[in-house]
């Protein structure tokens, strides 16, 4: 599904190099997760996929499917199947969460070359999403995530894939900033959406989100480089000794 | 010295060019009109009102030539069960008008109530005259005294459909003048609605005078005619709980000078004068706006929001003046521009004067770019950057264009914006 080899990523600002060449390759029904300390490379790992500014590949490819990611705008990837649930969800005051929803899909659809959902097929579709993630018809209206709590912008992203129903979805730290219970309603919307066709890569700090998203793979992180990769077991060695062990086993 | 003399010279030039209508109910205030034009003289770029935008061109004898501008879209407002009124280069068509008569109101023609006696004799540049003072608006002045035409529309109760001024441009150097009369009754409510380029080059006054409790709503769009040059007038006078609601589109245009004036007289009124517009190239747009607080516990908003590209000027000058005994007054001003380029500007003079003690003003300006974080996001979900653009841009003038009441007639605009912005994507 998406293979990654040796890539190698730089600041575009400044001469620092964050990535120093990940090997990755995610097959199609697995879940793979990306464990490390911070300032490890995670999260660039995940903006660099998607697209955003700011990094420079200096070495290595990433391919979605065959399809050369790293060459495609961000709205070719997402079109593409590729999607990245943002640890910090933008608020866009102005911008119903509904129009926003409805256009992304339509766009995708568009970019496919595949029909445009109608207004009322969209509603349908997005109230019974919605209600699964017990987002309510207010929450929709709302301009996108203004004045959402943390949990509720979460959920919002998951309503986004659950939505555009992409191929690879990349998780960045969905974790972070919530609750025991608002984390088992985001991993009960992410294991609806786990299915022989799809691949995940889910990006944490910490095990507790692997007890209710079970991971088939655990990598750990440490300085640009994927340098231990392991069962779920792997994730509980970290919760229990931290990452110290880990790294000095492989320094 | 030279500078008088010049500003003399021009007004004289001008005054020439024009013929002022004679005899009538509108004749002496016509002529005072002109006495006090004359001794003003128009405005010429050294006025502190005038040093954002030029006013050569809108002064000067005669109009420059303005191309006339073709699209294939259905008309706005063209779904709307209204009453058209349509002037073509400033002259009424009768053939393409609707029957000037709704229920709620009596509608007339200046050009054709040349009876001595008319409701709208008390009113007609007696709004446009007060005014004047503290700050001179002699084009309006100029309107007053030779306006060739307009309507007069009495507002009795409710009006059943809106009144809708149609203006068509279809002469490279036309000039026209209009002046329109509004009187809204006590309890009374109209929505007008205005649509069109009018001109190669349009001077136009509305007087609005609004009793106790009467309703006004406004919803206008100044038409695509990019060589277009207009300078507007608007002045309100609001009586005890009434409101007043006015809303303008302006998209392109080379020189758009759209002022407003509204006084609140009559306690617990409401004035709300909101404008968008989006600019390319050497487009020009200058909002400028004064509101008077003479009464108590009255709330004035100003909500301007201005988009330009590769060049464009954008212009608020916008006054809160909050009398002495003017107290509880809730007042509100935004001016914001996006700048979706490096050679666009914005020059905001926003302006507070304050004599009462126990009141609530507030007013802020900005200039920003696109969020580029924003962009990011909507892209990451699939959405195109042009599309992705769009929408910020729609999100950015949304607050002025909520300030349109009707959901119909907002949606329109949003339409027509939506549109534009499609249509200039880089």
């Amino acid at each position: 599904m998406l293979s990654i080899k040796n890539l190698q990523v730089k600041l575009e600002e400044e001469d620092k190099e964050i990535l120093k060449g990940v090997d990755l390759e995610i097959e199609a029904g697995k879940v793979h997760a990306i464990m490390g300390p911070n300032g490890s490379g995670k999260s660039t790992l995940s903006y660099v996929l998607s697209g955003k500014d700011g990094y420079e590949v200096t070495a290595g490819e990433a391919h979605l499917e065959g399809e050369d990611v790293l060459a495609m705008e961000p709205e070719e990837r997402a079109a593409a199947g590729l999607f990245l649930a943002f640890q910090y969800p933008v608020e866009i005051p102005g911008v119903g969460n509904m129009t926003f929803l409805r256009t992304a899909v339509n766009a995708q659809r568009k970019a496919r070359g595949e029909d445009e959902m109608s207004a009322a097929e969209f509603l349908k579709v997005v109230r019974a999403k919605a209600k699964e993630l017990k987002i309510d018809a207010d929450m929709l209206k709302r301009p996108v995530n203004v004045g959402f709590s943390g949990g509720e912008k979460k959920r919002n992203e998951i309503l986004q894939m659950a939505m555009l129903e992409p191929k690879m979805c990349i998780l960045d730290e969905t974790d972070s900033g919530l609750d025991v219970d608002a984390m088992k309603l985001v991993a009960e919307g992410v294991n609806a959406l786990r299915s022989a066709g799809r691949g995940f890569l889910v990006i944490t700090h910490y095990q507790r989100l692997l007890d209710h998203i079970k991971p088939d793979v655990v990598h750990i992180m440490a300085n640009g480089r994927i340098v231990k990769t392991g069962g779920p077991e792997l994730a509980l060695e970290v919760e229990n000794n931290g990452y110290g062990d880990i790294l000095a086993e492989v320094a | 010295m030279a500078d008088a003399a010049q500003k003399m010279t021009t007004t004289e030039a001008r005054l020439a060019s024009l013929d002022m209508p004679t005899g009538g109910w509108s004749e002496a205030a016509r002529k005072d009109a002109l006495s006090r034009v004359q001794k003003m003289g128009l405005p010429e770029r050294r006025d502190e009102y005038w040093r954002y935008t030029r006013p050569d061109t809108l002064t000067q004898a005669a109009a420059v030539p303005a191309a006339l501008f073709h699209n294939d879209e259905a008309p706005l407002f063209g779904d709307i069960d209204r009453v058209k009124i349509v002037f073509v280069d400033g002259v009424f068509d009768e053939d393409a008008s609707d029957d000037l008569s709704a229920e709620g109101v009596n509608i007339e023609r200046l050009a054709t109530t040349t009876a001595d006696i008319h409701w709208a004799r008390d009113l007609y540049g007696t709004l446009e005259a007060k005014g004047q003072d503290p700050v001179e608006r002699p084009l309006a002045t100029l309107n007053t005294a030779f306006a060739t035409d307009g309507v007069l529309i009495h507002v009795t109760g409710k009006a059943a459909k809106p009144i809708s001024l149609q203006y068509h441009h279809r002469s490279e150097t036309s000039d026209a003048i209009l002046h329109h009369v509004i009187r809204v009754d006590a309890g009374a409510e109209v929505t007008v609605l205005e649509n069109g380029p009018a001109a190669a080059r349009f001077n136009k006054v509305m007087e609005v005078d609004i009793a106790d409790t009467g309703i006004f709503h406004h919803v206008r769009a100044q038409g695509r005619d990019h060589e277009r040059r207009a300078a507007t007038h608007i002045f309100a006078r609001l009586g005890t709980e009434s409101v007043f609601k006015s809303f303008t589109l302006t998209a392109n245009g080379v020189m758009t000078r759209n002022e407003c004036i509204i006084e609140l007289t009559g306690d617990d009124a409401m004035a709300h004068v909101a404008g968008a517009c989006v600019g390319d190239g050497d487009f020009h747009h200058d909002d400028t706006v004064f509101v008077t607080h003479d009464a108590v516990n009255c709330e004035s908003r100003q909500v301007f929001k201005k988009v330009l590209r590769n060049g464009a000027t954008g212009v608020f000058q916008g006054k809160i003046l909050v009398k002495a005994g003017a107290q509880k007054t809730d007042g509100y001003q935004i001016s914001q521009s996006l700048l979706l380029d490096e050679d666009s500007q914005f020059l905001a003079k926003p302006e507070l004067e304050i004599y009462a003690d126990d009141v609530a003003c507030s007013h802020g300006s900005t200039s920003g770019a696109i969020d580029e974080t924003a962009l990011f996001y909507l892209r990451s979900r699939g959405i195109p950057e042009g599309q992705a653009t769009d929408l910020l841009t729609l999100a950015f003038l949304a607050e002025a264009v909520e300030e349109i009441e009707d959901g119909t007639l907002r949606e329109e605009i949003v339409d027509r914006l939506s549109g534009w912005l499609e249509r200039h994507r880089s």
